[in-house]
């Protein structure tokens, strides 16, 4: 049975609440992973197995956070910087993500900003439909 | 491991669940201060305890190939005190496993009475800290944990058996 967007993040929601530590009304569909909600690298494994069982689907983790994979390459990033091909391999591998901002500078220190609620519940939508 | 903080595993299923047993003497030293004429088992050490059996419930179900680390803890609720001559049992339950980490959900119970409710999440550091090097020799499981597990499980850290 397919579930609507408002259902997948109603539940995303209460995993990331759960997951973090959080209040209700922390979690917007806007805020970032790392920024807004304080998610630690193990916090994003834990999210992981929460998204698994809450949705009862898989989750390879480079699938949800492929930026890791993508930052240790050198032909991807130069001097901090993404070159065009590290953008093109993000483009490819976070479907899911929103990557307009990022591409107006697409400084490293702020891939953490592309984890966001709303790049979450375009990757479960993705998955459960 | 370098030192350990239960006394037994009660039951051992690989890869999906364990039951450990820890007694509680006043002759442990911290006892004495916590609190003075009312001693009472730190939280932080019943952790330590639930830590130990999920932990060790972690690393053998990769054959203790992995340095399970402690990375989070994702509840822990507490419901009674716990007194010197109290025996309490530690219950651990895999929930998630990976090759980066896993997850836990467990319970303390004294008898049939609840205690407290802990959940952990545990890091294989090797696969998990962006290529960070670890020496080799698995620092986290060493020898002297080994006789817990003896009548439960094979010995999986011994070498190979000859021919």
């Amino acid at each position: 049975m397919a579930m609507s967007r408002d259902e997948v993040y109603e539940e995303v929601k209460e995993v990331l609440i759960d997951a973090l530590g959080l209040d209700d009304d922390e979690v917007t569909p806007k805020s970032t992973l790392m920024g807004d909600l304080g998610a630690e690298s193990i916090d994003f494994l834990d999210i992981v197995f929460r998204l698994e069982k809450a949705f009862d689907i898989k989750v390879p983790r480079e699938e949800l956070f492929p930026a890791e994979a993508v930052l240790n390459n050198p032909e991807f990033v130069s001097g901090g910087i993404l070159t065009e091909k590290g953008l093109a391999e993000l483009r490819d591998k976070m479907p899911h993500t929103d990557l307009t901002e990022f591409e107006k500078d697409p400084n490293v220190n702020n891939i953490a900003d592309l984890f966001t609620v709303d790049a979450i519940v375009n990757f479960v939508e993705g998955k459960v439909a | 491991m370098r030192w350990i903080w239960i006394d037994k595993f009660l039951e051992f299923k690989s890869g999906e669940s364990a039951v450990a047993l820890k007694n509680i003497s006043l002759a442990e030293e911290h006892l004495h201060d916590h609190f003075p004429g009312f001693p009472t088992m730190p939280e932080c050490l019943m952790i330590e305890a639930m830590a130990q059996t999920a932990g060790i419930l972690v690393g053998e179900a990769r054959n203790f190939e992995e340095k399970v680390v402690l990375a989070k803890i994702k509840k822990a609720a507490f419901y009674h005190f716990v007194r010197p001559g109290d025996t309490i049992t530690l219950h651990a339950k895999i929930d998630s496993i990976a090759p980066e980490a896993a997850s836990t959900t467990g319970e303390i119970m004294r008898g049939d009475e609840r205690i407290a409710q802990i959940s952990l999440m545990f890091s294989h550091i090797d696969n998990n800290l962006s290529g960070k090097q670890f020496p080799e020799e698995n620092f986290v499981f060493t020898d002297m944990f080994n006789s817990l597990l003896t009548g439960f499980v094979e010995d999986k850290t011994a070498s190979e058996p000859s021919e």
